[in-house]
Order: C-alpha cells, then structure tokens, then sequence
C-alpha cells in the first residue's frame, strides 16, 4: 500500500532523513520506533507534504501513485491521515465546521456526493462516542483549550469521520493517561483495522502497543530505518534499550 | 487659489493614512445626521462593495450620531470597494447609551479603505464598543483611526476599542491609531491593536485533513473577519456582510 524507497530529504539544508527504505502492506499495522530526534516526525510531515520539509531524493508510492507529486490537500483526498504529535489550535473555526468542510472536500475531489448537514452531525456523534468525546467538544473550536489528552482524542475523531485507507499516527500515545490509552488504542483498532486499510505508528511505547498490536515494528535511526521485525522486537526495545538492539547484526 | 487648497492633507490626523489625492471633487460636506432618540435601538449595516463592476472611485460615508438617553445605536459595515473607501462616524452619548460597531475593510490593488470614529461620551453611564478588522493583500491599506473622548463629568463611562490587521502579502499595510481624550476619572476604556499573517501551522493542518489553500484561507479569514460582526444579532445581515467580505477574498486575490 505504501513502499518508500531510499528517501532523503532535509530542512533548512540539514539532511533529516537519510536514505529511509520502507513497506506497508495493506491490512498491516507497521510500528516505527526509535530514539528522540530520529527523524520519526520528520518522515510524517515528509509523508503529509508539510512545506519546508524538502525531498532531496527516493521516491514514495502510495496505492501505486506518486506520492510526492500531490499537494498536501490531495495527499489527504487520496486516502492519507496524518495525526498530528501537536495538533493545531484553530481560533474561530468550531471542529463541526471544519470537518465537514474538510470531509465535503475530500468527498468533492474523489466525486463523491457532499453529505448534508444532518447526516455529517450523526456520523460525527457516531466517531465522537467511539472515543468517548462529548459532542460539545466537537461544537467548540478545533483543539482551542483542549488539553493534551482531548486534543488526542479529537484526532482519532478526526480520523474517524475522514476515514482513509493509511494513517500515520505521530506519539498519538503521548499525554494520555492509561484509560485514555485504551479507549485511543481500542479507537485505532475500530477505525483503521480492515483488510484495505494500513497504519504507521510511530509510537516510544509498549503499552499503546499492547493495544494496537502491530503486525510489524521497525526502528528508526538517525534518518533510517535500521531494523524491522515482529511485535517481539518491541518487547525487546522496552527490556534492552535501543542501543543493544541496534548493536546487533540486522 | 485652487479648489485642492480647502481639502484635508495627511497633516490632518483623521486623514493621517488616507489617499487625499482621491478626494479632488469630492463633496465633504455631505454629513448624514442621525439621532437616535431616548430608549430607541437603531441598528444599521452598510456595505461598500463593487457597483457594476466598479471597484475604483472615492466612496465615503460621513455620519453624525446623536444617541439619546438610554438608547443604542449599532453599526456594522464592510467596505470591500472603492480606490478610497472611507467610513467617518462622529457619536455623541446621552446617559447610559449605547454604541457598538463593528467594521471590516478588505481588500488589494492600491486601495486605502478605512474607518474613523470620533465617540464623545457626553454625560455619565454611556458605553461604546468598536471592533474592526482588517485583512489585505496585495498594495491594500486598511486603517483605523478611533478617537475617544470622556467629558470631566461623563463618570462610569466604559469604551473599548479593538483592531486587528491581517496580511496576506508581502506590500499589504495596516494602521491603527487609537486617542483617548480622558477627562473624568472613574472611567474604564480599553484599546487593542495587532498586525499578522496567517498562520501557516494551521493551514498546513487543514491540508493535511483535505482543505485546498483556497478553503483553508477562506475559512481562517472568516473566523478572524468574524469578530467585527458577534455582536450582529441578525443571522440575515451576518450573512450577507460575511459574503461580501468573503467573496471579494476570493475573486480578487
Ligand atoms: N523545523 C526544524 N528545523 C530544523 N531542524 C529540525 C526541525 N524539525 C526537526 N528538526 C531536527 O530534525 C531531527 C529529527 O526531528 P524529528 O523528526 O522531530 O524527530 P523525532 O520525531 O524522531 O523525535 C532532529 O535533529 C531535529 O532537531
Ligand atoms: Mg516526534
């Protein structure tokens, strides 16, 4: 579903990542691991087409398309998710408003039918209770005082309502407590487990894996992708460390 | 001595960024009075906007606005036309009245649109509140010149002001000059002003879930226009500034 080939690409002339190979079969739940400042961020925002990330060389085919030749928008109508380590505040722009509109358009560039105003509020009751978000959160503006856990959850509403073929999920784990954990992972599962579909989760730790439980779990390095394995080489990262895995012959 | 000699010039503070080369045979003397009488509401919207095409030319709106006791008057314009369009508003407040407005310019080429008010609170009690937003692009100015006054008798006034700019381009321009004129002492009046771009995080996350450039830029826009017009209680009206506003957006820029 999604073959990166030894892709490099830098920001602000500093080479980020570094000849990164990868595969992500459909139906497959790919991990991605490895330590702060690897370059895991980065490869999202490469994957999302962020503006200022530049692609210096390698290619990405996604669902047999060219990946890197789509604007951001596109990306999106296309099938990809991006959930964001930080998402973003919007002042002024409620989330009903923006995901409808954001839907409509991803729906407009496949030719697809518009959904109406009534059927958009009863899927998003359907997302929203899924992850356990009240409706009203929904009616407030995207992400404005929301805290670190909301903010997650209202990603995976997010990702519920668009409902794309691959997600790239970036420490989605992060600030949650071990409930909120749950009800994410169980989310995740819900939304993206499907034989067409795929994930990568770039994730530090177990315990959003004992969740979600990946099919695949590579470690990224320094700009590459180092070692890839089985759910059992996460369980290893958490025992050893990082730095007595990756010692090891590939 | 030439008709030119009687205009205002950028010496003028209420002209102080306007284009008074635009105002060659215009008729300034063109006041509109109002008065707004005890306990009454008077609410009007005015729109400048592109008549058969035309976007050039001076548009000005001159008004002189006697609140009576008690009383309120809102305002809420747009000015989306015009090579000079200007919106000049003089408020006198009885006791306990009321005046809220809420203005947007919008707009690129080499245009200056812009808002004046002159709010005198008169006698004690009175309220104002001015809101007005700015968005630009291209050589567009918009400016907002607020001048508040509060007598030495005119106690538990309460006045506010707030501008924000919004610029599109690089060459796009914003001014903001508050005055308050403060003579009585138990007197609340609060003014804001910032200028700033649109923020690029937040485009970039609409992209990433399917928004075009052009709909993420509509949609921040909106939501940053939408201040001037909150305290519009007419869903109609609301409607039809935000249009005017939004679609100049999109069929100039
Ligand atoms: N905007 C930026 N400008 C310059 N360097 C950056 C920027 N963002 C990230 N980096 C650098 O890129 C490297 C990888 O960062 P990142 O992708 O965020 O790593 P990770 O998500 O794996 O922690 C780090 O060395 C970081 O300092
Ligand atoms: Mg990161």
């Amino acid at each position: 579903m999604l073959k990166i080939e030894n892709l490099t690409a830098e920001i602000d002339g500093k080479t980020i990542l570094n000849g990164l190979s990868l595969k992500v079969a459909a139906g497959e739940v790919h991990a991605i691991m490895g330590p702060n400042g690897a370059g895991k961020s980065t490869l999202s925002y490469v994957l999302g087409g962020r503006p200022g990330y530049e692609v210096t060389g390698g290619s990405v085919t996604f669902r047999g398309q060219d990946l890197l030749g789509l604007e951001p928008h596109e990306r999106a109508a296309a099938g990809l998710f991006l959930g964001f380590q930080y998402p973003v505040e919007i002042p002024g722009v409620s989330n009903v408003q923006f995901l409808r509109e954001a839907l409509n358009a991803q729906r407009k560039a496949r030719g697809e039918e518009a959904l109406s105003g009534g059927e958009f509020l009863r899927l998003a009751k359907d997302k929203a209770g899924l992850l356990g978000l009240d409706m009203d959160m929904l009616k407030r503006n995207v992400n404005v005082g929301f805290s670190g856990g909301e903010k997650k959850r209202a990603e995976m509403v997010q990702m519920g309502i668009l409902d794309p073929a691959f997600a790239v999920l970036d420490e989605t784990d992060s600030g949650l407590d071990i409930d909120a954990l749950r009800v994410v992972g169980e989310g995740i599962n819900a939304i993206m487990r499907a034989p067409d579909k795929a994930v990568l989760l770039i994730t530090h730790y177990q315990r959003l894996l004992d969740v979600v439980k990946p099919d695949r779990v590579s470690i990224l390095s320094k700009g590459r992708i180092v070692k890839t394995g089985g759910p059992e080489l996460a369980l290893r990262l958490e025992n050893e460390g990082y730095d007595a895995v990756m010692a090891e012959p590939a | 001595m030439s008709e030119a000699a009687i205009l205002p010039t950028r010496r003028d503070e209420a002209w102080r960024y306007s284009d008074t080369d635009a105002l060659a045979g215009v008729d300034l003397g063109n006041w509109r009075a109002v008065d707004v009488a005890p306990g009454e509401t008077v609410r009007e919207t005015l729109v400048i906007e592109d008549e058969n095409g035309n976007a050039d030319g001076t548009r000005l709106t001159r008004l002189r606005v006697s609140i009576g006791k008690g009383a309120r008057y809102e305002l809420f314009g747009v000015i989306a036309s015009a090579h000079l369009g200007r919106v000049e508003v003089e408020v006198t407040l009885a006791e306990g009245a009321h005046f809220e407005m809420g203005g947007i310019t919008v707009g690129g080429r080499d245009t200056v649109r812009e808002f004046v008010t002159r709010v005198v609170h008169a006698q004690p009690h009175a309220t104002s509140n001015q809101v007005v937003r700015s968005v630009h692009w291209g050589q567009g100015t918009g400016n907002f010149l607020g001048n508040i006054e509060v007598v030495r008798h005119a106690q538990k006034t309460d006045a506010a002001q707030s501008f924000k700019g919004l610029l599109l381009e690089k060459g796009a321009s914003v001014n903001a000059v508050p005055q308050l004129e403060i003579f009585a002492d138990d007197v609340k009046c609060a003014h804001g002003a910032s200028v700033g771009q649109m923020d690029e995080n937040a485009r970039f996350y609409m992209a990433a879930r399917g928004l075009s450039p052009e709909l993420s830029r509509r949609l921040l826009v909106q939501a940053f226009i939408g201040d001037a017009l909150v305290a519009l209680d007419d869903e109609g009206e609301h409607e039809r500034l935000l249009q005017v506003a939004l679609d100049k957006l999109d069929k100039h820029l």
